[in-house]
C-alpha cells in the first residue's frame, strides 16, 4: 500500500488530466473541432509526411476517416508522432484520441494497459532483413548474429521467443527510435535488423543501397495491426470500429469514392442503407453521428481497397500484395459486420 | 464578587491568549504544524486523485508486475539474465549498467579533468591554449551531441566484424566492440583475492607507521613503492604458488562475429568515452579555480623554507586547493552519473532505457516512473554521502 501511495503521488500530476479526457470521447473531438490520433514518427506507407509536410500512409488514411465520419472534412485531423515507447501512455493520459500507429492487439495491452481493440486495419507479422553479402538464407542460420531491435514493441519480445525457442544465440542492440536502429543497421552495428514485414520493405528503401539487402522469408509472429482507444467509452470505440468497417463494407460492396454519388441514389438496398440515403434510417445518429457519416468516408477518403492501394499497395514503392488483408471474398481476412 | 472574579479571569486569559499569539516560539509551532498539515493534505489529494484515475482508467497498478517474466534480451549484462528472467532482474541489469558506466566515468573524468585543469595553468603557452580549447569545446556542447559524435563516430570509423584490427594479447577491434581474451578461473583463485586485500590492509598500516616514523625521527619511507609491491606483488606471489589456476577464454571468428572472449560493445564504449570528456571539461576549470585561490603567499613562504617545487605541489598547494576543488567536484560525479541517462540515445542499456522497454511491455508508467526517482536518488544520495565524508575529511582540521 505504503509502495502505492509514493508511485501514485509521483503521477498524480500528469494523470489529474486525464479524467477530464476520459469521459466522454466524442464530446471533447467535437468540442476541439478535430480528431487527435496518435501516429509513428515516419514509417512509409503506414505514417509518414511526404515532400510537401502532408502526413500520408494506412494509419493517417484510418484517421482522416475518423475525422470524416465526424465532421464531415477529413483534413480535422490532428497527428501526434509518437515513438513505440511514448504512445502507451500518450494514450493512457488523453494526450491522444486514437492511437492509429501500427499497433499489435495483443491481450495484455487490451486488459492491464487499459485498451480496447477491435478492427485491424493491417494484418503483418513479422521478419527479417540482412545484408545480401552475409549469404544468409533462412532465419535459423542466424546463430551469433548482432540484431538491431527498437524498444518496448513486440518485435522486441517475438525475437527473444523466437531465438530461444530455436537454440539460437544472437546479441540485441535496442534503440529507442526506429531511425537509430535502422542507421545502425545499415552502418554495419548488425548483422540483421527485425520488425514487422511491412516496415522491412518500408526501411529496405531508404538504406544506403536498397539492393544490398533481403528480407529473409521466414515470418515469426502475428501482429494484428489496428486502433486502440481507452476502455470504458464504448460510444467512441464503436465510431472507431466502423470507420473501419464502413470502409471494408464499401469495398466489398464496389463502392469507391469515385462512384459514391451515383451509388447513393440507384444503388440496391444495402448500399442505401450505408450510405444513410434509405428512407427514415437511423445508423448513423444511433452512432452518435449524422446519417452520412459512411458516405463521407468513401466519398472523402475511399474504401479500404483504395486507401490500401495508394499507401502501400503494387503500385507504391513499397509494393505490398494485399495477401492476408484481401478481402474474404477474395482469400483475405478483411471481414466487417454487416451494416444493417 | 462574582462578577469581578469572573472579570478578572477573563481579562488573565485574554492576557495569556495574546501573549500566546505574540510568543515567537508558540507562533513558529503553529506555522510549522499548519505547513505540515497543508503538505499532507496536498500529497494525500493527489494519491487519491491518482488511485481514482488510475481506476476509472482500467490500469492496473501496484508493484506486482516485478515478479513476471520479462521476455526481452539485454545485450549488456554483468550478471546473468535471460529473457527467462524476471523483470526485477531486468532492473538490476540496469542499475549495474548504470554503476558501471558511471563509476568509471567519474574516475576517468577526474583523470583527463586534474592533467587538463593542471595543463590550463602550465607555463608552456600551447600546452596552456591545447587545454583550453578542450574545455571551450566540450563544455560548450550538449552531451547528447557529444554522445552521439562519439557513437557514430566509433561505428563508422572502426573496420567491420570481418576485417577486425588485431590488438596484443589475442584482443580485437571492430565496430562491434573491443573483444578482450575473457579470464576463467580455476580452483584457489580466491586466495588471490584475499592475498590483494591482505596487500591493501598491510598497505594502510605501513602508511601510518612510516608517518608517524617520520614526525618522530624525520626519517622518511618509500610507502608508495612498498605499498605497490604488496598489493600488486602479494596477488603475483599467490597465484604462482597456485600454479597458474586462470586460463583464457580467447575470442575466436565466428560465422557473423567473433564469439568468446569478453566484448565491451560500442554502445559501453562511446557512452563512457562521452561522458569522460564532457564532464572533464567542467571539472578541469574546477580544479583550475582551486589552485588558483590558494593564495601565493603560500607558494612564497614554501619557497623560502627551502622546499622542492614538487614538495610545494603536493603538502602545500594541493592540499588547500582540494578544500575548494572538492564541492564543485561532487555536482559534476552527480551530473554525471544523471546524465547516464542519455544512455538510450546510444542503445546502451542502462536503468533508464531498461525500463523504458519495461514501461512498454507492461504498461505500469506511475510505478516505473517512481522506481527512477527512487534509484537515481539513491545512488545521488550515497555518492553526495561519500563526498561529504571525503570533504570533512579534507576540510581544515583547526588546532
Amino acid at each position: 500500500m505504503k509502495k502505492t501511495i509514493l508511485s501514485a503521488a509521483i503521477g498524480a500530476a500528469a494523470l489529474g488530466l486525464a479524467s477530464a479526457a476520459s469521459a466522454a470521447t466524442l464530446d471533447d473531438v467535437k468540442a476541439k473541432g478535430v480528431v487527435t490520433c496518435g501516429v509513428s514518427a515516419g514509417i512509409p506507407g503506414f505514417s509518414n509526411p511526404d515532400d510537401k509536410g502532408e502526413w500520408t500512409g494506412i494509419d493517417v488514411d484510418y484517421c482522416r476517416g475518423i475525422a470524416a465520419a465526424v465532421f464531415g472534412d477529413p483534413t480535422k485531423a490532428k497527428f501526434v508522432a509518437l515513438s513505440s515507447k511514448d504512445r502507451f501512455p500518450a494514450l493512457q493520459s488523453g494526450e491522444v484520441d486514437v492511437l492509429t500507429r501500427n499497433t499489435t492487439w495483443t491481450i495484455s495491452r487490451d486488459t492491464s494497459l487499459g485498451f480496447n481493440f477491435r478492427t485491424v486495419n493491417y494484418y503483418d507479422g513479422q521478419g527479417f532483413i540482412v545484408k545480401k553479402s552475409l549469404n544468409v538464407k533462412s532465419a535459423l542460420e542466424l546463430s551469433g548474429a548482432a540484431v538491431c531491435v527498437q524498444t518496448g514493441t513486440t518485435t522486441e519480445l517475438n525475437l527473444a521467443d523466437y531465438f530461444k525457442s530455436n537454440n539460437l544465440q544472437y546479441n540485441p542492440v535496442v534503440f529507442e527510435k526506429e531511425a537509430d536502429a535502422t542507421t545502425a543497421y545499415d552502418s554495419g552495428r548488425c548483422d540483421v535488423y527485425t520488425t514487422d514485414q511491412s516496415g522491412l520493405y518500408a526501411i529496405r528503401l531508404k538504406m544506403k543501397n536498397p539492393d544490398e539487402n533481403m528480407v529473409l522469408p521466414e515470418v515469426i509472429s502475428k501482429e494484428p495491426l489496428g486502433p486502440a482507444v481507452r476502455q470504458g467509452d464504448d460510444k467512441w470505440f464503436d465510431i472507431v470500429s466502423w470507420v473501419h468497417y464502413a470502409m471494408v463494407n464499401a469495398e466489398e460492396l464496389g463502392i469507391t469514392s469515385k462512384n459514391v454519388d451515383e451509388m447513393k441514389t440507384s444503388g440496391g438496398p444495402d448500399v442505401k442503407r450505408m450510405l444513410g440515403s434509405e428512407e427514415g434510417s437511423k445508423i448513423g445518429t444511433d452512432l452518435g453521428l449524422t446519417n452520412d457519416w459512411a458516405y463521407n468516408i468513401v466519398k472523402l477518403v475511399g474504401n479500404y481497397g483504395e486507401v490500401f492501394d495508394r499507401t502501400v499497395g503494387p503500385n507504391t514503392p513499397l509494393k505490398i500484395e494485399r495477401g492476408l488483408n484481401a478481402l474474404w471474398t477474395k482469400g483475405g481476412l478483411q471481414y466487417a459486420p454487416p451494416i444493417r | 464578587m462574582a462578577g469581578m472574579a469572573l472579570n478578572s479571569e477573563t481579562s488573565d486569559t485574554r492576557k495569556r491568549a495574546s501573549s500566546l499569539i505574540n510568543d515567537p516560539k508558540v507562533r513558529g509551532i503553529f506555522y510549522q504544524v499548519l505547513t505540515l498539515a497543508l503538505l499532507v493534505l496536498f500529497v494525500w489529494t493527489v494519491t487519491q486523485n491518482t488511485i481514482n484515475n488510475l481506476q476509472k482508467a482500467n490500469i492496473a497498478s501496484g508493484f506486482g508486475f516485478l515478479q513476471g517474466r520479462a521476455g526481452f534480451d539485454i545485450g549488456q549484462s554483468l550478471i546473468a539474465y535471460t529473457s527467462d528472467s524476471t523483470y526485477g532482474r531486468a532492473l538490476l541489469v540496469g542499475i549495474l549498467n548504470t554503476l558501471q558506466v558511471a563509476v568509471l566515468g567519474i574516475i576517468t573524468a577526474s583523470i583527463i579533468g586534474f592533467i587538463v585543469g593542471i595543463a590550463r595553468l602550465s607555463q608552456n603557452w600551447l600546452i596552456a591554449k591545447l587545454a583550453q580549447v578542450y574545455v571551450e569545446f566540450f563544455r560548450n556542447i550538449p552531451p547528447l551531441l557529444v554522445i552521439l559524435f562519439w557513437y557514430k563516430g566509433v561505428i563508422a570509423v572502426l573496420p567491420q566484424a570481418r576485417e577486425s584490427l588485431n590488438l596484443p594479447f589475442q584482443s580485437y577491434l571492430n565496430n562491434r566492440g573491443l573483444f578482450v581474451p575473457k579470464p576463467i578461473f580455476g580452483d584457489g583463485v580466491w586466495a588471490i583475492a584475499v592475498a590483494f586485500l591482505i596487500g591493501i590492509v598491510a598497505t594502510v598500516f605501513v602508511a601510518r607507521w612510516a608517518k608517524k616514523r617520520q614526525r618522530l625521527t624525520g626519517k622518511p619511507f618509500h610507502t608508495v613503492w612498498t605499498g605497490l609491491a604488496l598489493i600488486i606483488g602479494l596477488p603475483i606471489l599467490t597465484f604462482m604458488a597456485l600454479g597458474a589456476p586462470i586460463t583464457f577464454d580467447f575470442p575466436v571468428a565466428g560465422r557473423f562475429n567473433l564469439t568468446g572472449g569478453s566484448v565491451l560493445g560500442p554502445e559501453f564504449i562511446s557512452l563512457y568515452l562521452a561522458l569522460s570528456f564532457y564532464t572533464a571539461s567542467f571539472i578541469a576549470e574546477i580544479v583550475r579555480s582551486g589552485i588558483k585561490a590558494v593564495p601565493k603567499g603560500q607558494t612564497e613562504a614554501a619557497n623560502a623554507l627551502g622546499l622542492r617545487s614538487n614538495a610545494i605541489t603536493r603538502l602545500i598547494i594541493l592540499p588547500q586547493a582540494l578544500r575548494i576543488i572538492i564541492p564543485p567536484l561532487t555536482s559534476q560525479y552527480l551530473n554525471l552519473t544523471k546524465n547516464s541517462s542519455l544512455a538510450v540515445a546510444c542503445g546502451f542499456a542502462d536503468i533508464y532505457a531498461i525500463g523504458g522497454t519495461m514501461l512498454n511491455q507492461t504498461g505500469q508508467a506511475v510505478e516505473i516512473v517512481a522506481l527512477f526517482l527512487v534509484i537515481y536518488l539513491s545512488i545521488s544520495i550515497t555518492t553526495a554521502i561519500f563526498m561529504n565524508w571525503f570533504n570533512a575529511k579534507m576540510a581544515l582540521v583547526e588546532r
